[in-house]
């Protein structure tokens, strides 16, 4: 009797424990992540105010009406009226889509680089991706100013060399923020690809080579196939914060550099457009809702693979 | 078969070199006597001087570091308990949404998540009048919730790769739930612990865009400061900052990657 209900002891204190584990992260994220989104899209719904805070209450009380509601789409329509805008939006795309093509591009060779190299090297090559990750990334992309700029490192080179006779105009334009786009970001490409293409059966390329196939196409047919679940998440990781970037175009980019996390910024601090700058953010949310849901369903999986 | 090795030997090479060439200029250049940062006018250390004797880069650099290590320890801890609820408890209320928490801020822009938390600080202060000032408190909870991701997501790739029977095993034995918790899952995950104690405060210490929107007059981070002075154009005394965080983070770095060869070795033999 006594052990029946030791073990019904047992059971229910489990069951508390778990609870406690599950109940502290998940109350954290329900108020310091779930919760400030809900606020954000409330306040994109207002009108800008002069007052602290600088926006309407949605619910207003008055004597005649009693407690109403007060909530506007204006914000949005002015951000689909105002060119500026979608102009920027489409930009934004197009800079994550182009420096995301082009880390793959360069972080594909390396990452097979490396998962091909002999034991040694390979931790040795893998520690050197990892360091400039571990390296602030302000100082980085910081790094890149000295670089570029018209009296720089680079064109001081060029000059030297003979290559150009005239400096380039590279500093604050949008070439210098693909530069730094595709530099910052280019360790999140090379490590999932190479996560992938470590686990490779060698075997399978070895068959095809065997077999007569010329090495294009063995990587075009077995390979490159093989290591898509790495592209895709190097892809995601890269192109999904890259839209929002806002620190690369604020170094390296120009006035004329429009990119939509810049827009939000500007538009918060300098603006103090609260409701604007919300209704910006949740634009930008909805368009990377998608890829971002995808994202989380591929880690889920993979997750499940693996157990 | 031979070409191709050769193109992916230059693809090493070419990929190390755009990696590592911003970094040493930054170093070497660190060192220049000149005012003008690109012209070369001899080595000397005036810099790192210079650098000492700015009481506004060191404040900033003691808050960020104060800022770093609490955050990196509550996330690690708030991170551990998430990583091990998903791992360890099939089924409770709300999971999908509670993974979505966890995976989201992993890829969420910057701007969005500091101007939420910004927003959600005013709507509590107008509320309940919490946090009052912001700053070290609001850039310090703000920093465990992004951080946190990473430690969950850490500790759970750690903890789905190790077998479960020896926790059941202890359960079946009689041994209570916390006491298997201490005793048997912490020590198995303590490096995943550890490595994402690090990634927390490097996240920490490097944050620009969330300190940005959620900090208060007075409480100016080394990140906001760097970018309130590169923002005018370069700045000789960053270059000699940025050669000691370097330097830090590569000899940190090369120490973890020594001592996780030697535990492999370790294993093996």
């Amino acid at each position: 009797m006594s052990a029946v209900l030791a073990s019904m002891d047992a059971t229910f204190r489990e069951r508390l424990w778990k609870k406690f584990i599950v109940f502290i992260p998940y109350l954290w994220l329900l108020l310091f992540f779930l919760t400030p989104f809900l606020i954000v899209f409330k306040i994109s719904l207002a009108d800008p105010l002069v007052a602290q805070p600088p926006f309407t209450p949605l619910l207003q009380k008055s004597v005649e009406t009693g407690l109403s509601i007060y909530a506007t789409f204006d914000n949005y329509l002015y951000l689909f009226q105002d060119s500026l805008y979608l102009v920027t939006y489409i930009n934004s795309i197009k800079l994550a889509f182009i420096s995301t093509c082009f880390c793959l591009l360069i972080g594909y060779p390396i990452a097979y680089g490396i998962a091909r190299s002999p034991q040694p090297t390979r931790n040795i090559l893998l520690l050197m991706v990892v360091i400039p990750f571990w390296v602030s990334f302000l100082l980085r992309v910081y790094a890149w100013m000295g670089i570029l700029k018209t009296k720089g490192l680079l064109n001081g080179f060029l000059l030297w060399t003979g290559i150009i006779d005239q400096p380039l105009e590279l500093l604050y334009t949008d070439t210098a923020v693909y530069i730094g786009m595709i530099y910052s970001y280019l360790p999140f490409m090379i490590l999932p690809l190479y996560a992938n293409l470590e686990r490779l059966d060698i075997r399978l390329l070895e068959a095809a080579a065997d077999l007569g196939a010329r090495p294009w196409r063995v990587f075009k047919d077995i390979t490159f196939p093989l290591s898509m679940p790495g592209v895709v998440a190097g892809c995601l990781l890269v192109f999904i914060p890259a839209i929002g970037e806002y620190v690369i175009p604020a170094l390296l980019g120009g006035a004329d550099t429009l990119m939509i996390g810049r827009l939000l910024f500007d538009e918060f601090f300098m603006n103090r457009d609260w409701p604007v700058a919300s209704a910006v953010a949740i634009v930008l949310l909805m368009l990377l809702v998608l890829p971002i849901v995808y994202f989380q369903k591929r880690q889920n999986q993979e997750l499940l693979e693996q157990q | 078969m031979k070409k191709r090795s050769r193109f992916i030997f230059s693809a090493l090479c070419f990929g190390f070199a755009f990696l590592y060439v911003p970094i040493l200029l930054v170093i070497i250049y660190s060192f220049n006597d000149s005012r003008l940062v690109t012209i070369w006018g001899g080595w000397s250390i005036r810099w790192y001087i210079e650098l000492f004797n700015n009481d506004n880069i060191l404040d900033a650099a003691l808050l960020s570091l104060r800022i770093a290590m609490v955050s990196a320890t509550c996330a690690t801890i708030m991170g551990t308990l998430a990583g091990i609820a998903l791992t360890r408890i099939r089924q409770f209320k709300g999971r999908l949404l509670f993974t979505g928490m966890i995976i989201a801020p992993l890829v969420m822009p910057e701007v969005i998540t500091g101007l939420s938390l910004l927003l959600l600080f005013v709507s509590l202060q107008n509320l309940i009048g919490w946090p009052g000032q912001r700053g070290i408190n609001t850039i310090t909870i703000a920093h465990i919730t992004f951080s946190m991701a990473y430690v969950a997501v850490i500790i759970q790739s750690r903890l789905t790769n190790i077998n479960e029977s020896i926790e059941e095993a202890a359960l079946d034995l009689g041994a209570r739930p916390i006491r298997v918790l201490w005793d048997i899952t912490l020590p198995i995950i303590l490096p995943a612990m550890v490595s994402g104690w690090l990634l927390s405060f490097t996240l920490s210490l490097d944050d620009l865009v969330i300190a940005s929107f959620v900090s208060g007059p007075g409480a100016t981070t080394l990140p906001m400061l760097i970018f309130s002075k590169v923002r005018l154009g370069i700045a000789p005394d960053i270059n000699a900052l940025a050669t000691i965080l370097i330097t830090i983070v590569a000899i940190g770095v090369s120490i973890a990657g020594w001592v996780m060869h030697q535990q492999s070795k370790a294993k093996k033999a």
